[in-house]
């Protein structure tokens, strides 16, 4: 008897397809598309001319630089720490660990502007990490290095949660195998272990960074906001806002829109590769 | 250079524990650099909402939390959470019903298009809403006309917290769906269940710590939004402040202790936040 | 089960939450929203309550007035976008002609409906130093000088920055008679200086004083007067340069707004309380310097004698100071670039 074929059928025998789908459909569009469609329609007003000179500025431009530049730095430095941390909590028992193991997420529940508040309060000049290292020269509020430390503090948890999963299934046999072939553990980790979490690395150091690229309020608060220096892209927006320049506010909002959608596709892109992986291996 | 073991030696070798107690330098290392990393960036920042909220003492640290405004900020931080979190659970389940159980051209946009809010700016957020319903937006006059406040006011407020945390549930449940298949919704349906006692007694059953989940994540941000209602809000204080609002208020009215003793009530729910979360993974790992 | 608990929980919550918002919105009485600029929480903390005492005795009425703060830019674009104002109490005339202009919702002659330019009082702008002056700052042009950091809000967003940008220009002006070229650079030279641009008076207040950033704070002289009270007498100083601007921050009722909510009555009052001997007062001993002759003349010791250029003489006015200094590719746009390589070096 041939198989039961159900899954080819477009409607199952499952109900409520319809109903679903269309709630769906009307929830994301009345919230999400409708309005974010608005800023494109804005930003049509200005013609080709215009929509360049608003988002090539040089002050815009610094502002990308800082923005991206900040965001691909700090997801970069969560890449190579995030890892360390989730190898700590997967290899080894500490007293402690199921604690450190919950506060890993606090980035992700504590609300911005708390955040940007206490890195604001920590890292300045009389703070208590700002002022060891004023003394060593090294000033942190109110410079891109404190734009980079808020970035680190939002996309921590994203390496260290998708590599963490990776970890605990990772087949100890194979590491095992190569050790008592000869292989010291820098071999075994960089050529067994290390692609094998790759896909989960680098989906969470694209999370990290598509995170860190439209962060606010803690970047305000520990930024210096100097225009060309140290202006992250979401405040011009903002000041574009404030001078009424809707459609130029829009349009560097378009620019990072088409970021953050290419972002999007890349980490969902990379989140299958994972799950074929993962899936390969069962 | 290899060693030679015997078939037994293998078998009876000592396997390494789950997780090492002894700890050679090289985990020494990593260990360290790992554990300075969260404090740097995590513990510190922790420790110094609590510690200058309780610098002036815990007589201003109550007063700053029962002062009128700081209870209107409570009170509309929870109004907002209140609505929109039970929205958005609603659109996940549904949007992850249709997702997991069923095949449909256009899926994997659609799966794309739920988790755009997560990558948008929440300026940005902020933004569209004004275009659409400020006084010089879309429905701005209409809404004008009809004495409706929807910008600066509270439904303004709620409408930004919803965008942000709009594909927090379902991010959750996609993927736990789709991994837990269609068998047993299948056998249901055949069974005679109609669509709704599929969804009650067999699906969600199912997924429910990853419900509890995604509707946790979803509570802590809704709380703690904080650039998304800056631009909608009028900032009118003890009307159109939410918690997040009131903290930098209070911190430019140089009143700092009070500006971190309401930081560490946002704090707290972090850490319960947190605390109930790895509560759910150990009911999920059981 | 456990999910149907959740459910109804979190169904519960919002009814509950409905309930009390319902509750929260209904009181007796009047309410009107003043939207106001930065630095003027704590004054009108005092007005309000004084207001409120009189119309209450005088009409038997309760009135509450709601407040909002922001930078004076930013306030008004919040106006124009919908915010329902009454009165907007801002920091230059610039952005209430704005909101005259863009919403439509007062006239475009509403400074004369006030005496004195519509605004009720008046500030300058000076500068905070560290106690005992360390880097020796005495005018404006000890600004420039290498090694001297000067923290000033950012023009683009904040009312109080631009009056500090004018000063400065009108300061440099007056020093080289007029000589664009030499003005111009005097002015980029002070911003070359400058280390954090907050977005609001306050925020580079809290930059200064709270975080220890900078040697010289250019602010509102009542800005600085309330953070010496506030923060320390002992840390900081007053220093008062040779020229400063006549700030002149206005008011206003929003024509459209108050006639819609039926409270023109208590605006005008309102607005009129800031004129009268009470009010005078109040703002007099928050710092701001009071037009009415007895609250000066009682006053007099805590504001300094200044040479005072208004915006009027000096720059023809704000719609002109505006589009040439503050709009995009204005003066400071301009002179602002080129400072990028000298503050990146820092």
């Amino acid at each position: 008897m041939a198989p039961l074929n159900l899954a080819a059928k477009r409607h199952s025998v499952l109900p409520g397809f319809g109903l679903a789908l269309g709630l769906t459909i009307t929830y994301l569009s009345l919230i999400v598309l409708i309005p974010l469609a608005a800023a494109f329609i804005k930003t049509a007003t200005l013609t080709l001319d215009q929509f360049w000179a608003a988002v090539s500025a040089p002050r815009v431009v610094a502002s990308y630089q800082l923005s991206f530049g900040a965001a691909l730095l700090a997801a970069a430095m969560n890449a190579v720490f995030g890892l360390a941390v989730a190898w700590v909590l997967v290899r080894y028992d500490f007293p402690g660990r199921r604690i450190v193991d919950a506060l890993v997420d606090l980035p992700f529940a504590l609300p911005t502007a708390v955040a940007g508040i206490a890195l604001a309060a920590v890292y300045s000049q009389n703070g208590w990490l700002g002022a060891p290292l004023a003394a060593l020269g090294i000033k942190v509020a109110y410079t891109p290095l404190g734009v980079f430390v808020a970035l680190a503090f939002i996309g921590l948890p994203f390496v260290v949660r998708t590599v963490q999963p990776v970890l605990e299934d990772l087949d100890r046999e194979f590491e095992e195998a190569a050790h008592s072939l000869g292989a010291s553990p820098a071999q075994t980790f960089l050529r067994v272990v290390l692609p094998a979490i790759t896909p989960a690395l680098l989906t969470g150091f694209t999370l990290a960074f598509a995170r860190a690229l439209g962060e606010y309020g803690s970047v305000i608060f520990v930024a210096g906001n100097m225009p060309m220096v140290s202006e992250i892209t979401p405040l011009i927006i903002i000041t574009k806002l404030e001078q009424y320049d809707y459609a130029g506010a829009t349009a560097v909002a378009v620019v990072m829109l088409l970021a953050s959608f290419t972002l999007l596709l890349a980490i969902n892109a990379l989140q299958a590769w994972t799950r074929r992986r993962q899936g390969e291996k069962t | 250079m290899a060693v030679e073991l015997t078939a037994s030696e293998l078998l009876h070798a000592p396997r390494p524990a789950a997780r090492a107690k002894a700890l050679p330098w090289a985990a020494i290392a990593i260990g360290l650099a790992a554990l300075s990393y969260l404090a740097l960036f995590l513990f510190v920042p922790l420790a110094a909402v609590f510690f200058e909220a309780l610098k002036k003492g815990f007589g201003v640290y109550l007063s700053a939390i029962s002062e009128p405004d700081a209870w209107s900020a409570i009170r509309l931080t929870l109004i907002a959470a209140a609505i929109a979190v039970p929205l958005n659970l609603v659109f996940g389940v549904a949007a992850a019903w249709a997702i997991a159980k069923f095949d449909f051209p256009g899926k994997s946009v659609l799966v794309t298009l739920i988790d755009l809010p997560f990558s948008v700016s929440p300026v940005i957020a902020g933004l569209i809403y004004v275009l659409v319903f400020g006084l010089q937006g879309w429905f701005g006059p209409w809404l004008a006309e009809h004495d409706l406040r929807i910008i600066f006011a509270v439904p303004g407020i709620v409408l930004a917290t919803v965008f942000v945390t709009f594909p927090f549930v379902a991010r959750e449940l996609i993927p736990l769906m789709q991994a837990q298949g269609r068998e047993e919704e299948e056998a249901a349906a055949l069974l005679g269940a109609s669509g709704w006692q599929t969804l009650w007694r067999v699906t969600l059953p199912n997924v429910k710590w990853g419900l509890l989940y995604g509707v946790i994540l979803c509570n802590a941000r809704a709380m703690g939004e904080f650039g998304a209602v800056s631009v909608v809000s009028g900032h009118v204080r003890g009307l159109t402040n939410t918690l997040p609002l009131h903290v930098e208020i209070l911190y430019n009215e140089y009143q700092f202790a009070a500006a971190f003793a309401c930081a560490s009530l946002l704090a707290c729910l972090a850490l319960v936040t947190l605390a109930l979360k790895s509560w759910i993974e150990t009911r999920t790992k059981a | 089960m456990i999910r149907k608990t959740v459910l109804r929980n979190f169904l519960l919550a919002a009814l509950g939450a409905a309930a009390l918002l319902g509750a929260a919105v209904t009181h007796a009485g009047v309410t009107l929203l003043n939207v106001s600029y930065d630095p003027t929480r704590e004054l009108y903390q005092d007005v309000n309550k004084a207001f409120a005492a009189q119309w209450e005795a005088k009409n038997k009425e309760k009135v509450t007035i709601r407040q909002s703060h922001g930078g004076s830019g930013k306030q008004a674009r919040s106006v124009i976008d919908g915010l329902e104002a009454d009165v907007v109490t801002l920091a230059l005339a610039y952005d209430i002609d704005e909101i005259a202009e863009r919403a439509k919702l007062l006239p475009a002659d509403w400074q004369k409906r006030l005496p004195a330019n519509a605004s009720p009082y008046t500030s300058t702008i000076v500068f905070l130093v560290r106690k005992g002056n360390p880097k020796q700052i005495k005018d404006w042009n000890d600004l420039i000088k290498p090694g001297v950091a000067v923290i000033t809000p950012n023009p683009k967003t904040s009312g109080g920055a631009r009056w500090n940008y004018l000063a400065a220009w009108a300061y440099a002006e007056r020093k080289f008679k007029g000589d664009a070229r030499k003005t111009e650079d005097f002015v980029q030279s002070v911003f070359r200086n400058v280390l954090v641009l907050d977005s609001g008076a306050r925020g580079s207040t809290t930059t200064f004083v709270e975080r220890g950033v900078g040697d010289v704070l250019i602010a509102w002289e009542n800005e600085v007067l309330l953070a010496l009270k506030e923060l320390g007498p002992d840390k900081f100083e007053v220093i008062v340069p040779s020229v400063s601007m006549l700030a002149e921050p206005p008011v206003a009722v929003v024509d459209k707004v108050v006639d819609k909510r039926g409270t023109r009555r208590v605006a005008e009052a309102y607005v009129q309380f800031l004129y009268s001997d009470a009010g005078q007062e109040i703002a007099a001993k928050h710092y701001y310097r009071p037009r009415n002759e007895k609250a000066a003349a009682k006053y007099a010791a805590q504001f300094p004698k200044v040479t005072l250029f208004t915006v009027g003489e000096s720059f023809g006015g704000w719609q002109k100071a505006q589009k040439t200094h503050f709009a995009d590719g204005g003066s400071f746009d301009k002179l602002y670039q080129p400072a990028v390589k000298a503050a990146v070096k820092r």
